[in-house]
């Protein structure tokens, strides 16, 4: 996993074996880019390249494609998420094309949250393709330089191919595996869902290690902070697929409220720190809801910078 | 089967309300069996409409006839003998059934009277539950007989999505998900090794994408 294939940074720093580093965005419920551009300028030293989150939990907002625009104009590196919920074949290959004429360089590849989550309950969806075969899509417009129906594409998008893993939904005995064949549609890098159970999360490494999964994709660990006690309940008993155990609650409900946010990014830290260690993780992708302020500190304490120069 | 759903009697009166001489037509297949819009159902709408419009006063003929099909033109021609009678019919067939009936009797309203649901199955007394949508390519030999497409809400063709939990889809704790039965299956036939082979790009043409659908027959046909 060393020849590079596209422009990324992340894709370089990933090759080059440093630990890579990833936050996200999420754009604006209305057409003001002051604010994603504000968002990205507050993390772009601290990472190798931010995700824009594309209609997240189904809430309609600015589409990620123009977003990530925005943030390439300031010199920040986006990564590109596509959810197969919305477009068909025609529009995501459209869009991806889009994407790689502005030189956008990297692409996470989902799935995304059912409709009946956001602001259009009673819309369709689309789910043409499932996120596993958009990885193949881009990975073909890719490397074979063709469109799906098979014609040539002037001009290839050059695109760093990533896709999400959640290590805690069901069934488990599913999830390596589930891994194993995201990576055999061409994913090259993974982010996972967010980590609170870390016992659970190293079984999981250790199964996709045990594989050598992790010498075919580089995985990212996915860290949230809590906010809140609140938060963390929130997510435990109302997330799909989330794993947040009652330590993690306990341990935020032992702390004055005005010191819970505090405590949210100790945690957050400390995982960090210890999933470093784990053998076939490849770096971290911070998803700082709406806090994106203190994404800067988490990576200066868990001693991820600055961030190499590739 | 086809599995409806009787449709609320309030709309079903604001639709007919300006109609004065009323044909309920049941049908004596799937709907029958799902409890819908067979003979029974036609008599508790007959009898539900009668006494609201003499709570209002008013004076309307409402009939009731149960066919044996309504997506049949030969059981369709029973009623054509007495088809003037009526100002229009509230059928209580499938989708299939209500627009049979409009194609045969081109200047008859058609008012359907319950909401055609899915292809399904009687899960349980009183529980009727989705397991086809028709997409006119099975893959049920590769999902171990479990299909994705009518039971996993994004039609996932290799999944679990990231939101299963405890054998849940992500939508609603009542609702299975497809993918964590696929596996159950799969275990069960100690096939698990096919659970690892990607499920290709649907062609979805022979699906709703295609336009209407239809099979041709040359060797049945008269």
């Amino acid at each position: 996993m060393s020849e590079l294939y596209t422009q990324s940074r992340l894709e370089k720093v990933l090759k080059a074996g440093h630990l890579g580093v990833t936050s996200e965005c999420g754009p604006p419920r209305g057409s003001d880019a002051e604010e994603v551009k504000k968002k990205g300028l507050l993390i772009k030293d601290y990472v190798d390249a931010v995700n824009v989150t594309d209609n997240q939990t189904a809430m309609t907002r600015m589409s990620s494609l123009a977003a990530c625009i925005h943030l390439k104009l300031l010199g920040i590196e986006p990564v590109l998420q596509m959810v197969t919920r919305d477009r068909n074949r025609v529009a995501l290959q459209s869009d991806i094309l889009g994407a790689a004429s502005f030189d956008i360089p990297n692409m996470l590849c989902l799935s995304g949250d059912h409709q009946s989550f956001g602001d259009c309950k009673s819309g369709q969806n689309v789910h043409d393709l499932d996120s596993m075969q958009l990885v193949q899509t881009v990975r073909y417009m890719r490397d074979e330089g063709k469109f799906l129906g098979g014609d040539a594409i002037k001009r290839p998008p050059r695109i760093f191919v990533g896709a999400a893993a959640n290590p805690f939904a069901d069934p488990f005995e599913i999830r390596v595996p589930r891994l194993a064949k995201k990576i055999a549609c061409g994913a090259e890098f993974i982010q996972t869902q967010c980590i609170y159970n870390i016992d659970k999360f190293k079984e999981w490494m250790r199964q996709a290690v045990e594989r050598g999964l992790h010498e075919k994709a580089f995985i990212m660990a996915g860290m949230t902070p809590m906010k809140s006690v609140g938060m963390a309940k929130y997510m435990k008993n109302r997330v799909p697929g989330m794993d947040v155990p009652d330590e993690i609650i306990a341990r935020l409900a032992g702390v004055p409220k005005d010191k819970q946010a505090e405590e949210g990014i100790n945690i957050c830290v400390e995982h960090i720190l210890e999933l470093k260690e784990v053998k076939g993780v490849a770096g971290f992708h911070i998803m700082a809801i709406e806090w994106e302020e203190k994404v800067p500190e988490i990576i200066k304490r868990a001693g991820l910078y600055p961030r190499p120069q590739v | 089967m086809i599995i409806a759903k009787k449709k609320p009697i309030e709309e079903i009166i604001g639709e007919v309300e300006n109609y004065d001489r009323l044909l309920i037509l049941g049908c004596n297949e799937c709907v029958t069996v799902c409890e819908a819009g067979g003979k029974k159902e036609v008599e508790i709408l007959a009898s539900a409409l009668r006494m609201n419009f003499m709570a209002k006063g008013k004076e309307k003929v409402i009939d009731e006839k149960t066919l044996e099909r309504q997506c049949d033109h030969e059981y369709l021609e029973e009623i054509r003998a007495n088809i003037d009678k009526y100002d229009a019919i509230v059928s209580l067939a499938c989708g299939v059934g209500v627009q049979f009936a409009a194609e045969k009797y081109q200047t008859m309203p058609l008012i359907p009277g319950v909401n055609t649901v899915c292809l399904g199955a009687n899960e349980d007394r009183g529980l009727w539950t989705e397991r086809c949508q028709a997409c006119g390519s099975c893959i049920l030999a590769r999902t171990g007989g479990i299909c994705p497409v009518s039971r996993c809400a994004k039609r996932v063709m290799n999944g679990p999505c990231g939101g299963s939990t405890k054998g849940k889809c992500e939508i609603s704790k009542d609702v299975d998900c497809a993918w964590q039965l696929i596996v159950d299956r799969l275990k069960a036939l100690n096939k698990m090794d096919d659970y690892e082979i990607v499920a290709p790009i649907k062609d979805w043409s022979t699906d709703r994408a295609g336009g209407p659908r239809k099979v041709t027959r040359e060797d049945v046909k008269i």
